[in-house]
């Protein structure tokens, strides 16, 4: 077993190797992505693969000493290092420079350049670790939940304001987190209801979705309470309501659409329902109620939004990604050409500086954002396996040292770095698979960006170093 | 030691399953679904297609009639066109700014990526001053093309035109590709696949923004254009010149056949036109108002009219009738200024007895009727209709009635009636008799013969019993010609039977019909005759050979409107044959070469005239 006090024999080397790993694999691809034959030396500077060497160079030193650090170092600076944070994201929206009409970057000298965004992932698992770990925190209570959302959404605000909707989004895996820490479950399956939501409501008419919760509200009753009388008689009714007013709209010359006459007809039976329950005292399918009408709130909501909150570019990716436009050559390109990249791989891919989508610049941002396409081309379908499995099994490895952990703060955080580490993967990888809309956010340790690559480097090492040194003492 | 300890299985099973089911959706988009490939192909490949050099054509004395020139297509990619100049450019192309603005448009429209031709076929010289501003433009490429030229422009019916491609081409044929050019018709047509070359190819690998980065696979799916072969065609162009001249200002053909090896010596239809016309920009509005000149200038007289053979007609009749035994050389009919038998009448010049040799030299209608009752009243066959069906026999043998299988395209069958035409229109299941097709005998009725045929039928009669199939190309650049213009073609008469003939056609020319066009010095058979014209004057006719041994020459000649035959045919034939077999027309006969050439049959007033005071034949 694992000794006090000796800190190199407690590292966990298996996670060290993978980030290095990786890192390594990054490089590879980035180089075959950038690759021109006039420039093939690998520490050409004016290269992104010669800087990208540079960055690794620096991310390796920079782990050694996170190493050597001693791990209460961390716990004791949690608050100050995310105020730090914070400070710049304040900073960077009045100092930072303005590239593509986001305010995320500081220019440090010359063409190096730093990312506060990326380091507020970090500052913010410090924080969340530290709040949820503080005596006699508790995951219930309006007290708690304030605070916790807090930490979380005031380094969110500030990069929305940048604006990097993209890197914003990130913050929401959190979520994960407090559910570990024991949120309640009914969050996630509201989020989850919601995602369904805005996906119906994109894809089907609106008078289809309310037919559906209506009647998906009746059948939950159904499920709850195993009455099939009452039930059919409710589903009877509501037909019988909604067919009802459809005559009578139709007779009068279709006055009103048929959405609001549905509208109307299924508002109007699930408040005969809601009267009739509270009279046999089911409480439980108030909830269902109650959900029924959210829904329809929610749904029409959605319209809002999608129109008139949502930009024009993150519409057209929702509509590519939903399939409910298509336009290959503009607002589909990015994620038809990296389709094309990947699926052009085959099995065993075209070799290694063979791939043509990436090397004749096909697929847009292939070294940062799209570098998984990359892969996908010159190593195939063996490739993304083997990068895949990769990433999945770092997960499930934090989770198994998370899972260890003695103290609060070091599990917290070590589910934060999972689950950061996670939706980078599953948003990234997906957006280039088509499972995804575009999000620009960088794949940990492939993509190439000095300040992702360091970010996710403290990140993961802080990890480690605190997991070294889980046997010393509680925190 | 943690109540909520076991929702990291949760986690884990989510992040296993993303994992999962990424890489179920890369093993579709990789491994299951293909069509990514081919998109990533067609992303990256650009085929540059190159075209070769079209074969050029000689004539038998190795003289150039068909060759290539430069022309040069102008190609853009729209995607790297930057603003320039339009102007300038537009008055170098000829066009207007509005036009090359449409142009544009509907290049970006085919692909902003991929090159599209925008202005064809342009001249050596404007590409010169159009090379100057080139470099000024970007997004404007030069692609070369060759067109046709004709040094000494003839033959145009022959030799046929180019064009490009259709759409139903493309459709039957994958070689071709929308804007290649191909055959459309004459040795152009007939000879596509030898005078086309084959394409050459060469793929390269192209970036997003379609700049060229390196070839594909090393070269090793390029394939290199291979030029066209050259054709030596039949024609002599001195000859065919010569017969052009004298076909000027009238409306006919002369076809010249060498009746050894069936090599299409002359092929001259007038009005025709000038080969040149058919070629590069101005070939859409040259070929339509080619097509609304009332004088019919594309039509291929010598290929497709279908003349009644008139008194040409009475040698093949003589050979049947020797050859089924019904007369001998020396049986003898008597002609009373025609034929008569009960109304009936065939008109005739002649108060005297023919036998065959003078029947011929002088034309005589009346014999050829007895002739032709004979054949049809022959009593070997069972009944009249049986004896026709035999003689129709004959004149498909002889080469009428039927197509040639020559190495022209669009060549015509003419016309021999089959027993059916005649039972179904003339004789109506009553009995058959000979008298209502007896004008059949002198060439007239539901005949039709073509120059070309009729050509053939003279080199027939000059072997003596057998031709070989008429062909427009003598010689294909290391390739035999077609075996079948190698072999005899026998008529099935017997060589004996051609003497008389051959000998009554000599008189034609020594002291028959055609006197006026006897050569000092060639012993010419030939044998006039008047093609009858239900629209107007009727058309003057002449078939020859010559010399009478060894012949050299087979020729027919048709003169619209020229009413006899000695007035027209027989002396341009007569020129023709002087033209080839002594390189030069006799001092004593340029009067005559110099009515000919002069003589105009194009007036309608002139026609009239001549009907009023014509010879007799």
């Amino acid at each position: 077993m694992a000794q006090r006090n000796k800190l190199w024999a407690n590292i966990d080397w298996i996670t060290v190797t993978i980030a290095l790993v990786m890192m390594l694999l990054g490089w590879v691809n980035i180089y075959a992505a950038v690759y021109n034959e006039e420039h093939q030396s690998i520490l050409d500077i004016s290269q992104r693969y010669g800087k990208q060497l540079l960055w690794i160079g620096a991310a390796v030193i920079m782990a050694l000493f996170i190493l050597v650090i001693d791990s209460s170092f961390y716990v004791f600076f949690s608050w100050p290092i995310y105020g730090l944070v914070l400070l710049s994201l304040v900073l960077v929206l009045i100092a930072g420079v303005e590239i593509n009409g986001q305010k995320s970057w500081f220019i440090l000298w010359g063409d190096l350049r730093l990312q506060p965004s990326e380091f507020a992932k970090f500052g913010t698992a410090l924080a969340l670790a530290k709040l949820t770990s503080s005596f006699n925190f508790k995951l219930s209570g309006i007290q708690s939940f304030l605070m916790v959302g807090a930490v979380i959404m005031a380094p969110l605000l500030l990069i929305l304001m940048q604006p990097d909707t993209g890197s914003a989004i990130v913050f929401v895996v959190f979520l994960l987190v407090l559910y570990r820490e024991g949120m309640s479950g009914a969050v996630l399956f509201f989020g989850l209801l919601t995602v369904i939501l805005f996906l119906l409501s994109m894809l089907t008419e609106n008078q289809v979705l309310l037919l559906l919760l209506f009647g998906g509200s009746i059948l939950t009753h159904f499920i709850l309470h195993q009455r099939i009388k009452i039930s059919a008689i409710a589903a009877g009714i509501g037909s019988g309501v909604i067919l009802l007013l459809l005559g009578v709209n139709y007779l009068a010359g279709s006055m009103f659409d048929a959405e609001y006459v549905i509208l109307a007809g299924s508002t109007v039976s699930m408040l005969g329902f809601a009267i009739y329950i509270l009279r046999t005292r089911m409480k439980r399918s108030m909830v269902i109620v109650g959900i029924f009408f959210a829904s329809v709130a929610f749904t029409y909501s959605v319209d809002f939004v999608f129109h008139d909150v949502l930009k024009s570019h993150q519409r057209d990716r929702i509509n590519e990604l939903l399939g409910i436009q298509s336009d290959p050559r503009g607002a589909g390109w990015n994620v038809n050409q990296s389709k094309i990249a990947i699926g052009s791989g085959g099995f065993s891919g075209k070799g290694f500086l063979n791939g043509t989508q990436t090397k004749y610049n096909f697929v847009p941002e292939q070294s940062t954002d799209f570098i998984f396409c990359t892969v996908g081309e010159e190593w195939g379908f063996m490739g993304s396996l083997v990068v895949v499995a990769l990433f999945v099994f770092l997960f499930v490895r934090l989770i198994i040292l998370a899972e260890r952990q003695r103290s609060v703060y070091s599990r917290v955080y070590g589910y934060s770095v999972a689950s950061i580490l996670f939706f980078h993967f599953a948003v990234n990888v997906g957006m280039t698979i088509g499972l995804m809309p575009v999000i620009g956010i960088p794949l940990p340790f492939f993509s190439y960006g000095g300040s992702s690559l360091w970010a996710f480097t403290i990140l993961l090492f802080v990890f480690l170093r605190l997991d070294a040194s889980r046997l010393d003492k509680l925190v | 030691m943690d109540i909520n300890s076991n929702r990291k299985y949760l986690v884990v099973t989510v992040f296993v399953v993303t994992g999962v089911i990424f890489l179920i959706r890369l093993f579709h988009l990789q491994v299951v679904d293909t069509t990514y490939k081919e998109y990533a192909t067609n992303n990256v490949l650009r085929k540059v297609v190159q075209y070769p050099a079209r074969g050029l054509i000689y004539d038998r004395n190795g003289e150039l009639l068909v060759y290539n020139k430069a022309a040069y297509d102008l190609l853009v990619t729209p995607r790297e066109v930057k603003p320039f100049d339009t102007l300038r450019f537009c008055q170098i192309l000829e066009i207007s700014v509005e036009d090359l603005r449409k142009l544009l448009k509907d290049a970006r429209d085919y692909s902003p990526f991929k090159p599209s031709v925008i202005v064809k076929q342009i001249s050596p010289e404007k590409y010169a001053t159009l090379q100057e501003q080139l470099y000024k433009v970007r997004g404007f490429y030069i692609q070369p093309r060759t067109l046709r030229e004709y040094p000494r422009p003839m033959a145009a019916h022959l030799l046929g035109y180019v064009g490009e491609v259709t759409r139903d081409m493309i459709e039957a044929n994958p070689y071709y590709q929308s804007g290649d050019y191909i055959g459309i018709s004459g040795i152009e047509r007939s000879y596509e696949n030898e005078l086309r070359g084959k394409k050459g190819v060469k793929y390269f690998m192209v970036d997003v923004h379609n700049r060229i980065q390196g070839s594909y696979l090393d070269g090793d799916a390029d394939t290199t254009a291979q030029i066209g072969k050259n054709l030596i065609s039949t024609i002599d162009a001195d000859l065919q010149e010569y017969a052009e001249q004298l076909l000027r200002n009238k409306r006919g053909s002369i076809v010249a056949i060498e009746p050894q090896t069936g090599e299409v010596l002359v092929f001259a239809n007038s009005p025709d036109y000038d080969p040149n016309l058919l070629v590069g920009r101005a070939r859409g509005n040259n070929y339509m108002s080619l097509v609304g000149d009332p004088q019919k200038p594309l039509y291929n007289r010598a290929l497709m009219a279908q003349y009644p053979p008139g008194s040409t007609f009475k040698m093949a009749n003589a050979l049947v009738a020797l050859q089924e035994g019904v007369i001998t050389p020396r049986t003898q009919y008597y002609c009373a200024h025609g034929y008569y038998s009960g109304n009936f009448r065939v008109g005739c010049h002649h108060d005297q007895s023919f036998d065959l040799v003078p029947s011929i030299s002088k034309s005589c209608n009346a014999y050829y009727v007895y002739v032709f009752r004979a054949i049809l009243e022959n009593r070997k066959y069972p009944d009249i209709r049986a004896a026709y069906e035999a003689w129709r026999e004959y004149m498909l043998r002889l080469g009428f009635g039927r197509t040639l299988d020559t190495d022209f395209v669009h060549e015509l069958k003419g016309l021999v009636p089959t027993s059916d035409y005649y039972e179904r229109f003339v004789f109506r299941g009553s009995r058959w008799r000979a008298l209502p097709v007896v004008s059949l005998s002198i060439g007239q009725g539901e005949l039709g013969v073509t120059p070309l045929q009729l050509a053939n039928h003279a080199a027939l009669l000059a072997n003596r019993g057998h031709y070989f199939i008429p062909h427009m190309v003598k010689e294909v650049e290391g390739q035999e010609i077609h075996p079948r213009f190698r072999q005899p073609i026998s008529a099935g008469i017997n060589r004996e039977h051609f003497d008389p003939v051959i000998e009554g056609m000599y008189q034609v020319m020594e002291s028959g019909t055609g006197g006026m066009s006897r050569i000092q010095g060639i012993e010419v058979c030939g044998k006039t005759g008047t093609a009858q014209n239900p629209h107007g004057a009727d058309h003057s006719v002449f078939m020859a050979f010559a010399p009478r041994n060894d012949p050299k020459i087979a020729i027919s000649v048709y003169i619209e409107n020229g009413i006899w035959g000695s007035t027209y045919a027989a002396p341009i034939a007569s020129l023709v044959i002087e033209k080839y077999l002594n390189d030069s027309i006799s001092p004593n006969r340029a009067w005559l070469e110099s009515n000919m050439l002069k003589a105009n049959l194009m007036n309608p007033m002139l026609l009239i005239e001549r009907e009023n005071n014509g010879t007799e034949e």
